[in-house]
């Protein structure tokens, strides 16, 4: 079959998008649209970052402060694994312990996970992809960061407070987060940290599902939206199911710690539970909104490396819509043992999740069949994440039968099944776009010696860490103890995980030292250092101020590598028929 | 037949049920993840770049597609049927206050209370009262429930202030203690012997150190041990431990002051 190929000219980015207003009419050439940015560039340094609306800078931001956050409770997680590497170690007393798990679970969940993916890496690169100039709603973005940075700061504050931080772990189930039981300012601020980076969320959600509905350079259909973006409209939408949800949470409990009423507490006619069901329903769509971006990153990534295009295009947007479908009918599963939910159901449903992921998993692995591979930094992180989502992924089709989790929940079973798949996530996949995208946002490439020093070390690290506390579970060891009886014999399998998260944490300064040489030595790293197919590859490194002076033809979701590699170029596009017919008139013919 | 992957074999009846659905289910996902893991092992050797030639760029196989969406759905029906038949069996329970079951065996009811920080357990139809707090003492690893083998025990599990979780590693089971509800389970064991139990959900400062243990003897040193406790007074009149024990507000306490014997500190650790 054969079909016209136009030549690859090139368009003007459509204006209907442009937040402010400016970006020139339509048609000028690309010096007037050099000009008419230069003048809204503003102010530059500490006060460009204070007042900034750029996606890009406020992308950055969120980058940077939910990785500190990051590094602050992975220092959390050594002293955990230093405490439990002795059985009755003096180490930290119980008080401080649970504080430092519940912590450790809050910024890594509530402030890393999520804002890492949806603040900073989608912030940054999703209008790029889709071909817009900015996020639809570029003040509200910016009030999302301060919000966020507010309330990440207030929680991270709160261990200073008179009596600690919050200790009730990261799920703060009713009765143990009252005032009775968690008397003290500290929980009050976790709860108030809660509800500002949860409307951060709502904010970020909103302006996510916004831009990539309307704000699509010509051409981008919703069938040639980049995976990585699909991903993120995905996660919006969640987010905008979920986090209300978690916010009318937080508000009655706080209510119940300080106007008296009585909504999760039995003595005053209310019901405990009820907090779990309110928390799990936004948790588990939760569990999505912090493992969907990363599946999109790893999709992003895996066919640039593979040099093909994605394996199952469609098959893939429609597991990522069932997957997130399912995750707003499973969060009972989260209370197997509370004995007073319908087993059958929530476990049919979860159980069904597996199907599409399983989905993702063959599309991936049919995206490398017959390619390429070429394991750059961002593909070794990426084949980290298969694995160790893998491991993950089936012990929680465990989880998801009702005897299997009565045996191992609360336990390190559990623990380790989490960590797999959040660490397979938000690690290594997390890390894979952060390699893949900063030649991209920061115009340098990273040094790959180092880069994959950091990936081997971390993922060896990982299983050495991981596969202990399954065993150790299964053995009958709790989660959240701070110590154990010498005579449990669970002393030789701590050591080893311990041993196996020092690993992890120096493999981390592998990465830190990256930064650092990337600072001091930079090596440009041009508009396109991996060929890659979506339109961030397309502009400048870092893109320019509105993101772009011209665009290529979007005939498909790799229209940059249309554009570099025209003989490769696919003759068919994902759109409709009607679509088809469309893209085959030349370039502005109907505009 | 049924590897044990770590797991113990189950020391009543409902806990070899779950065992065996563990054992099947963890068969299931080694085979499956393995093959997974294999595949992707394979690829990854087997398509590493070697030249500059570009690739095929195919986009998709609609059959194959089909064939991955349609086996994981038989696998997970599968999976789902037998938890359904094992869930039955675990959660069945005797009808409460049901004095012996329908094949005639006695039924033993236990009540089981948690609380900030300790167990109790009552067996009203002995007249016996069990409890142990955590802050009777480093190196006191709580209290014991005694059960019977070859009997129904029926256990119903409260909480009076926040939530606990009654897990016994052998019987692959555990059940919060929820304040509010009333949870009814049954244990049927099968073999003598003590087992750790010990609390599994975050419930304050002393979570780490809520031990407590079931010790299975033959329904005749059963019988001997309930009247040997309430001839030392363990019975249900006294006064609970609980309230007038309450643990001090010791916030620097730590696994070694909270877990260890005086006697054993010098020990090795």
């Amino acid at each position: 079959m054969t079909t016209t190929i136009e030549s690859p000219g090139l368009i003007e980015p459509e204006e209907s998008g442009a937040p402010d207003g400016h970006g020139g009419g339509h048609g000028p050439d690309e010096h007037d649209h050099a000009a008419s940015h230069a003048h809204h560039e503003g102010p530059t340094g500490i006060l460009n970052w204070l007042t900034s609306t750029d996606h890009k800078v406020i992308g950055k931001s969120y980058m940077i402060t939910s990785l500190v956050l990051f590094f602050i409770s992975g220092a959390m997680a050594l002293v955990m694994r230093a405490q439990l590497s002795n059985p009755t170690s003096s180490l930290v007393n119980f008080q401080t312990y649970n504080e430092l798990f519940t912590m450790h679970g809050s910024l890594m969940l509530y402030l890393f996970a999520g804002p890492f993916a949806f603040g900073g890496l989608a912030n940054y690169i999703v209008p790029i992809q889709i071909g817009a100039p900015d996020m639809a709603f570029p003040r509200l973005n910016a009030l999302s960061y301060w919000l966020y940075l507010g309330g990440s700061t207030i929680m991270t504050l709160s261990f200073v407070v008179a009596g600690g931080a919050a200790s009730f772990g990261w799920v703060a189930y009713a009765p143990l987060s009252d005032a009775i039981n968690s008397p003290g300012a500290g929980t009050d601020m976790w709860l108030m940290a809660l509800g500002l980076t949860g409307f951060s969320a709502i904010f970020t959600g909103v302006n996510l599902v916004a831009t990539i509905f309307y704000l699509r350079a010509p051409g981008m259909t919703m069938f040639r939206i980049p995976l990585f973006s699909w991903n993120m409209l995905v996660t919006g939408i969640l987010i905008l199911i979920a986090f209300p949800v978690l916010f009318g949470a937080v508000v009655m409990l706080f209510c119940d710690r300080h106007f008296g009423t009585h909504i999760y507490s039995v003595n005053g006619g209310g019901v405990p539970v009820l907090w779990q069901h309110l928390f799990w329903f936004f948790g588990h769509p939760e569990v999505y909104i912090l493992a969907l971006p990363y599946f999109g990153i790893v999709t992003d990534i895996i066919p640039v490396f593979s040099r093909k295009p994605l394996f199952g295009y469609r098959g893939m947007v429609f597991a990522t819509l069932s997957i997130a479908a399912l995750s707003t009918g499973v969060w009972a599963h989260h209370m197997f043992t509370t004995g007073v939910v319908l087993l059958p159901f929530f476990s049919l449903l979860s159980y069904l999740i597996a199907v599409p992921t399983g989905i993702k998993f063959f599309n991936w692995i049919g995206t490398m069949w017959g390619g390429q591979l070429s394991f750059q930094t961002p593909m070794l992180f990426s084949m980290g994440f298969l694995f160790a989502f893998l491991m993950g992924g089936v012990t929680g089709v465990l989880l998801a039968s009702p005897p299997v989790d009565f045996m191992t929940h609360d336990t390190y079973f559990v623990v380790a099944h989490f960590h797999q798949v959040l660490i397979g996530t938000t690690v290594f996949a997390g890390f894979a776009g952060f390699y893949f995208w900063y030649p991209k946002m920061f115009g340098r490439m990273l040094s790959e010696r180092l880069g994959k020093i950091h990936f081997w070390l971390l993922f060896i690290g990982f299983w050495v860490t991981f596969i202990p506390q399954y065993i150790v579970g299964l053995d009958g060891m709790p989660r959240r103890v701070a110590g154990y009886l010498p005579s449990n014999g669970w002393t030789g399998l701590n050591v080893i995980s311990t041993l196996g998260a020092l690993i992890i944490g120096i493999s981390f300064l592998f990465f830190l030292v990256n930064l650092v040489t990337s600072w001091r030595k930079p090596v440009p790293a041009g508009d396109n250092p991996w060929d890659g197919g979506a339109l961030e590859w397309f502009t400048s490194s870092p893109p320019p101020h509105h993101n772009f002076t011209h665009l290529p033809p979007i005939r498909s979701e790799r229209p940059t590598w249309d554009y570099n590699h025209p003989e490769h170029r696919k003759d068919e596009s994902h759109g409709d028929k009607r679509q088809r017919e469309h893209d085959k008139e030349p370039v502005g013919a109907n505009s | 037949m049924y590897p044990t992957y770590g797991a113990d074999r189950g020391a009543t009846s409902q806990g070899q049920d779950t065992f065996k659905l563990y054992s099947g289910m963890m068969t299931t996902g080694a085979i499956v993840g393995g093959l997974v893991g294999v595949l992707i092992i394979w690829t990854i050797f087997r398509y590493r770049r070697r030249s500059d030639v570009m690739p095929k760029q195919f986009h998709e196989n609609i059959p194959i597609e089909i064939l991955y969406t349609g086996i994981p759905i038989i696998i997970v029906a599968f999976l789902f049927f037998f938890t359904v038949i094992t869930e039955n069996k675990v959660t069945a329970t005797v009808p409460v206050n049901a004095r012996v079951t329908s094949t005639g065996t006695p039924v033993v009811n236990i009540k089981v209370t948690a609380y900030q920080w300790g167990w109790r357990f009552d067996y009203p139809r002995n007249n016996v009262s069990i409890s142990g707090d955590v802050t009777n003492g480093p190196g006191n690893h709580g209290p014991q429930m005694v059960v019977p083998v070859g009997q129904t025990v029926q256990v119903t599990l409260v909480s009076n202030d926040v939530i606990h979780g009654f897990y016994v590693r052998d019987f692959n089971f555990s059940r919060y203690a929820l304040p509010g509800v009333v949870n009814i389970f049954d244990l049927n064991l099968v073999r003598t012997g003590t087992f750790p139990g010990q609390c599994t959900q975050i419930c304050g400062l002393y979570h780490t150190a809520m031990l407590f243990s079931v010790r299975a003897v033959t329904p005749a040193a059963f019988q001997s041990w309930a009247a040997g406790e309430r001839a030392i007074g363990h019975t249900l009149q006294r006064q609970p431990q609980s309230a007038a024990n309450t643990p001090p507000a010791d916030t620097k306490i730590t696994p070694s002051s909270a877990l260890v014997a005086p006697s054993s500190k010098k020990g090795s650790l």
